[in-house]
């Protein structure tokens, strides 16, 4: 069963080539999975990554949509106060996202331009290693997730994450929620929370809501561990960076420039 | 022995129904975060930890201090630190309950806290953290009850109190070593990522806590029939002196590998605490302060003549503590977060509530010191009959 | 005993203060009720017998929060071969649809107060 999983995400991956206008690619497909709910437990063999082309993304400097889908799916609340900010995808200049692979004489089109930044997902997480409950941890595919029911609040894994991924309650976020979504929990003040990966919408066969909103093709999430899989061939074919790599945290987070 | 805090004179009671009051207004703004969430401090989603983290990590260092009394006293036979070892070592009971109550204050969820114990993570320090600063309570509580109980009946201590106490050497030395590996073991921080933060942390320890004795002591002093004896005293300020240089000279080395390596990263963070950043200078003046205030008092610790001046003393004692407070309550755990990862300034001040909390938990502190010694000088018979002028 | 007739009448006091609401119910021949759960119209049986669930369910619900946050173990068999998955907002609730009326009532009865809701979203009562 989780070679059809593996072989829904190739299918849409594909897509997302295609958008991409990326050049042809051997075809990879697989059927699509039967609609009987997928076994339990984590599949094997699995590690989930996420391919960012920053080119297609500032194609459209503008949009929003990933970010809007994502608080949407999430129950994420706008917080009328900056200090207090809740947010698990968003943009940021290049130079602030890539504060190691920025210079002076950066090219104009990607000097001060918005670049997506997200949770990692790293491979050797810090925030994970400093949890004091293991109210975050890795699991076996990669995700690195949060137990919102166990977290005590202490922020130890605020201060040990280097890209800033993770926000904390600092009210009750419910009456800054435009509209609750019942399908997905809100939080309740005084937890850490960042990007889950969409591990609801993986469950259910479905890429994450971010890659599913995108209209310009920028996001691909895949199977790393899998050589065919579309992040992979997108990997080998074009020159892709990872943010703070020298910290040895292993984000599985690319971005191709 | 607990029946002899409820005691004293006018003047006890007067002080003791100040702290407790200290300790209502406190409470009652703990009530408000407790209900409302911890976006009542100053505190952000960048600046997410603030004066609360910063003096818990301040009172580690007072409560590790115990040991520069303790340890020439028992290991080096320092005949004239009797009078004082169970100063410090109510003044270590004292610093540690207020680091656990900074720590409980500072949580978002407190009501979940046992979860570091129900799913204990030897991975995490912080979970380190609890093991040594509760197994440190538990060793000081257990030794000055043993020690002051055989002072009371006039017995000799029982033997097992000495392989307790000498236990407590190295486990002091750990509570603020542990401390600094929450900063210096996150690569995410490179202000605090510095192998010379636990060093730092021990040597400032070492000369704001006993210089934190020396003026209790002079305060009782005053108040009080308690003579430590001066020679004590001028032990601990030769101790106050060597950890201070010591402080001085590591902050030194921080700011020449800093400078020198020129790595903006790590320069980021120097900059903001002394020149300011992006337009943002609250750190600045207090931190100058700190250095102020550090150079005068190593000025007068290393002259012996103005040292053992009870005046001169007392005034650099003062600088001693208010210089490392600045340093380690104000300007190291903000700073570890400003700029941010993305290089954003975010400003953090604290607000009303959260100092009136702050200033509450200080307030139990000093209500515990002021009982304990009560205590501990009623059981030596010292407490002055009448009242004081 | 130092004291001593001052420590029994403080005790004694102490007795009857903490006995009152016992005297009062005697008196006033209150006697409790048990609450009156509204049960989801349709549906026959639950994920394990009534018995089991209104002694244990919390600790269900425990073990399922476990198994799909922590293992990502999502869905499980019945006996009868139904697939369910292990989730309050898409499996309980949507049988008890109505929370006041199931939920709440015993918990209020029995004063304890979850905090599932601080998170979960509540149904949104009865059927509409």
């Amino acid at each position: 069963m989780t070679v059809d999983r593996r072989g829904f995400f190739k299918l849409a991956g594909l897509g997302a080539l295609g958008l991409a206008g990326a050049r042809s690619l051997p075809v990879l497909g697989n059927p699509l999975p039967s609609p009987s709910p997928p076994e339990s437990g984590p599949p094997s063999g699995v590690r989930w990554g996420m391919v960012v082309d920053l080119r297609a993304c500032l194609h459209d400097e503008g949009c929003q949509d990933c970010i809007l889908a994502c608080d949407h799916a999430h129950n994420i609340p706008q917080l009328p106060d900056r200090k207090h900010e809740v947010k698990w995808i968003w943009k940021d200049p290049y130079e602030e996202v890539f504060p190691m692979q920025a210079h002076e004489y950066l090219e104009d089109a990607l000097r001060g331009h918005p670049a997506l930044a997200f949770c990692n997902h790293c491979n050797n997480p810090p925030c994970v290693r400093v949890c004091p409950t293991k109210a975050t941890f890795r699991r076996e595919d990669g995700l690195v997730m949060m137990d919102w029911h166990r977290c005590i609040g202490c922020r130890y894994c605020i201060a040990a994450c280097p890209y800033g991924s993770r926000s904390f309650n600092w009210v009750d976020p419910r009456p800054y929620i435009e509209k609750i979504d019942p399908e997905f929990p809100t939080r309740t003040r005084g937890v850490v929370e960042k990007c889950n990966f969409c591990d609801e919408r993986l469950a259910r066969n479905e890429q994450p809501a971010c890659v599913a909103a995108c209209r310009n093709g920028a996001m691909t999430f895949g199977n790393l561990a899998d050589p065919t899989s579309t992040v992979r061939l997108l990997l080998k074919s074009r020159y892709s960076i990872r943010r703070k790599p020298a910290l040895g945290t292993h984000p599985e987070v690319f971005y191709l420039v | 022995m607990f029946e002899k805090a409820l005691s004293g004179n006018r003047g006890y009671w007067g002080w003791i129904f100040f702290l407790l009051a200290v300790i209502g207004v406190g409470f009652v703004c703990y009530l408000k975060q407790l209900t409302t969430g911890l976006g009542i401090t100053g505190m952000s989603r960048d600046v997410s930890w603030g004066l609360y983290i910063a003096q818990f990590t301040f009172l580690v260092g007072v409560a590790a201090s115990a040991v520069m009394v303790v340890l020439p006293y028992y290991l080096h036979n320092t005949k004239v630190f009797g009078r004082i070892t169970i100063l410090g070592e109510f003044l270590a009971i004292a610093a540690v309950t207020m680091c656990l109550t900074f720590i409980i204050v500072d949580l978002g969820q407190p009501g979940r806290a046992f979860n570091i114990i129900l799913h204990p993570t030897p991975h995490s320090i912080l979970f380190w953290d609890m093991v040594v600063l509760s197994g440190y309570l538990l060793l000081n509580v257990v030794i000055t009850h043993v020690t002051l109980d055989a002072e009371r009946t006039g017995e000799a201590p029982p033997k097992w109190i000495k392989p307790v106490i000498i236990l407590s050497i190295p486990w002091a030395i750990s509570i603020h070593t542990v401390t600094a590996f929450i900063y210096s073991g996150l690569a995410a921080r490179p202000f605090w990522m510095t192998a010379i933060l636990a060093p730092r942390f021990l040597a400032s320890a070492f000369s704001s806590g006993p210089a934190l004795l020396i003026l209790f002591c002079l305060i009782l002093m005053r108040f009080t029939r308690f003579d430590p004896g001066w020679e004590a005293i001028q032990k601990m300020a030769l101790i106050v002196t060597y950890a201070m240089l010591a402080n001085i000279f590591f902050i030194l080395m921080e700011v020449f590998t800093t400078f020198y390596s020129d790595i903006p990263e790590h320069l980021a963070h120097f900059k903001y605490l002394y020149w300011g950043l992006d337009g943002h200078h609250e750190l600045v003046p207090f931190m100058w302060a700190s250095a102020i205030l550090a150079v005068f008092s190593a000025l007068v610790l290393v002259n012996p003549k103005l040292r053992m001046q009870r005046s001169w003393l007392r005034w650099a004692c003062l600088a001693v503590v208010a210089s490392v407070w600045l340093e380690k309550g104000l300007g190291m755990v903000v700073t570890g977060f400003v700029p941010s990862p993305l290089g954003g300034v975010t400003q953090y001040l604290p607000t009303l509530r959260e100092v009136l909390i702050t200033l509450g938990i200080y307030a139990l502190g000093a209500l515990m010191i002021t009982g304990f010694y009560h205590i501990a000088l009623a059981v030596r018979g010292e407490l002055r009959s009448a009242s004081p002028s | 005993m130092y004291d001593g007739g001052k420590i029994i009448t403080g005790l004694l006091v102490f007795l009857i203060l903490v006995t009152v609401p016992v005297w009062f119910n005697a008196a006033t021949h209150a006697q409790a009720r048990a609450p009156q759960l509204k049960l989801p119209e349709g549906a026959t049986a639950c994920v394990e017998p009534t018995a089991e669930m209104r002694a244990t369910h919390m600790e269900l619900l425990n073990r399922w929060r476990n198994a799909a946050v922590r293992s990502d173990e999502r869905f499980f068999t019945m006996p009868d071969g139904k697939v369910y998955e292990k989730s309050l907002s898409l499996t309980c609730l949507k049988c008890h649809d109505n929370k006041e009326e199931f939920c709440d009532r015993c918990h209020n009865y029995l004063a304890v107060s979850p905090y599932c809701w601080d998170c979960h979203v509540e149904p949104k009562g009865g059927r509409s």
